[in-house]
């Protein structure tokens, strides 16, 4: 499934620059909040799910070829963290919602854990 | 062939890699796309048209644009049989439908095939609309589309690397790489992580490979940053056969290097679990992805981690 139909099915907000999202095909996701269990967790192309917004997360999705990350329960994103995930590349989406209701969401689109 | 006795150690890994490309690809990676479809008012006359025409040797039938079953040459042998050809297809088509998902792995398709008698699947997206049809011909077209693919790939790594390691002769010829990891610089956390990755894929490695470093080496920079007194030195030794990543600091050493091995174990401050780190599963990460993971520790020297990828040995799993 295209990210563009993520973004416009769960109403997330963008917070890095602007792309052809409907060109990034997303074919898994990965929950967690731990970066040790992400680094084995999560697979490339991939959305991952997290409530961390501090600046590590970026390089994690970076070197883990993780194409977006949803933050939930709105938890706020420095400016800093947000120029480095527009360097490398990695989009970066938020929502009001909790962790759980977005992994259900996605689950219902069809985005499940498996597809490597 | 026929006798698996006898197979050469190369055709065996060449089998090896077929199986493993089952799991690899995807169903959109070698499916038909855009296949030619039935409307639920042709009949079978039209449908044996187009059939023929296309020499296709079935196909789906849709009614505004989803899918609602599948036609074959069987159903048109048996209107023919019937003397029924004027009939509507949806009068013979097979509407118990198996579906494949799009992204799920070849190897997914090729057990539909061997426990039911379907010659070709509909392929389906999330939201259950047709994307493609697959037959045991896309898969083997795929397999061998993605070997050849696999050849020119080695081709070209053996050529780049060849440069480095080829030409330059010397008695041990080794690339080295070396980062300033500084305490507490979360704001750079992975950067060193991801540059290394980044030369290994430069330097032709593959990208299971260039992944499995990037994680170990990840982890353990993250450690320098966490957990040392001044910070440390991360250093990657390239070297034909294998890779060689370090990282040491000043202190304050691993007072019990087996409980900081220990599944869950971390010594992680609140403040640090609070940013995502102190899972306890770093070093465990780590040896999970290198072939050899050696620590010295002591309160007077500091930490040192080896963790070693041995190539010789990926290359006959890649």
């Amino acid at each position: 499934m295209d990210l563009q139909t993520i973004i416009d099915k769960l109403e997330l907000s963008l917070l890095t620059e602007e792309k052809d999202f409907s060109d990034i095909q997303i074919r898994s996701g990965y929950m967690s909040d731990l970066l040790s269990c992400v680094l084995t967790g999560a697979k490339p192309h991939s959305v991952w799910v997290t409530l961390i917004a501090n600046i590590n997360i970026v390089a994690v999705a970076s070197l883990l070829e993780i194409s977006a990350i949803i933050i939930t329960e709105g938890a706020q994103v420095n400016q800093e963290s947000i120029n480095r995930a527009n360097m490398e590349g990695v989009v970066l989406l938020s929502t009001e919602a909790g962790s759980f209701s977005v992994a259900g969401q996605l689950w219902d689109l069809g985005i499940k854990d498996r597809y490597a | 062939m026929s006798d698996p006795g006898n197979l050469s150690d190369s055709s065996a890994k060449r089998i090896t890699r077929v199986e493993e490309l089952a799991y690899e690809l995807t169903i959109a990676e070698v499916m038909t796309r855009n296949p030619i479809t039935l409307d639920i008012n042709t009949s079978m006359r039209e449908a044996l048209d187009l059939i023929g025409k296309n020499k296709i040797s079935g196909a789906p039938v849709t009614s505004n644009g989803k899918l609602i079953g599948i036609l074959s040459t069987e159903d048109l042998i048996r209107s023919l049989r019937d003397g029924r050809i004027d009939r509507k297809v949806t009068v013979y088509m097979t509407q118990n439908l198996i579906t494949i998902h799009e992204y799920d792995q070849v190897v997914e398709a090729l057990k539909v095939f061997s426990k039911t008698k379907v010659g070709r699947l509909p392929v389906v997206d999330a939201n259950n609309k047709l994307v493609g049809i697959l037959t045991k011909g896309d898969i083997s077209n795929g397999l061998l589309n993605a070997l050849q693919r696999d050849l020119e790939a080695e081709e070209l790594i053996r050529y780049r690397a060849s440069h480095l390691f080829e030409d330059i002769v010397s008695d041990r010829t080794s690339l080295i790489l070396r980062y300033a990891i500084k305490k507490d610089d979360f704001l750079h956390g992975g950067a060193a992580s991801n540059r290394i990755k980044k030369a290994l894929l430069r330097l032709g490695a593959s990208k299971q490979i260039a992944r499995k470093c990037g994680i170990a080496v990840y982890e353990a920079e993250m450690n320098l940053i966490i957990h040392t007194n001044h910070g440390g030195f991360l250093r990657v030794e390239v070297e034909q056969n294998k890779i060689v990543m370090e990282a040491y600091d000043d202190g304050p050493g691993i007072p019990d290097i087996e409980k900081a091995m220990t599944p869950g174990f971390s010594t992680a401050s609140h403040e640090v679990r609070n940013m995502g780190f102190g899972a306890g599963m770093g070093l465990v990460n780590i040896n999970n992805c290198v072939d050899e993971m050696i620590i010295k520790s002591s309160k007077e020297v500091g930490t040192n981690v080896y963790m070693i990828i041995n190539l010789d040995k990926a290359a006959t799993q890649d």
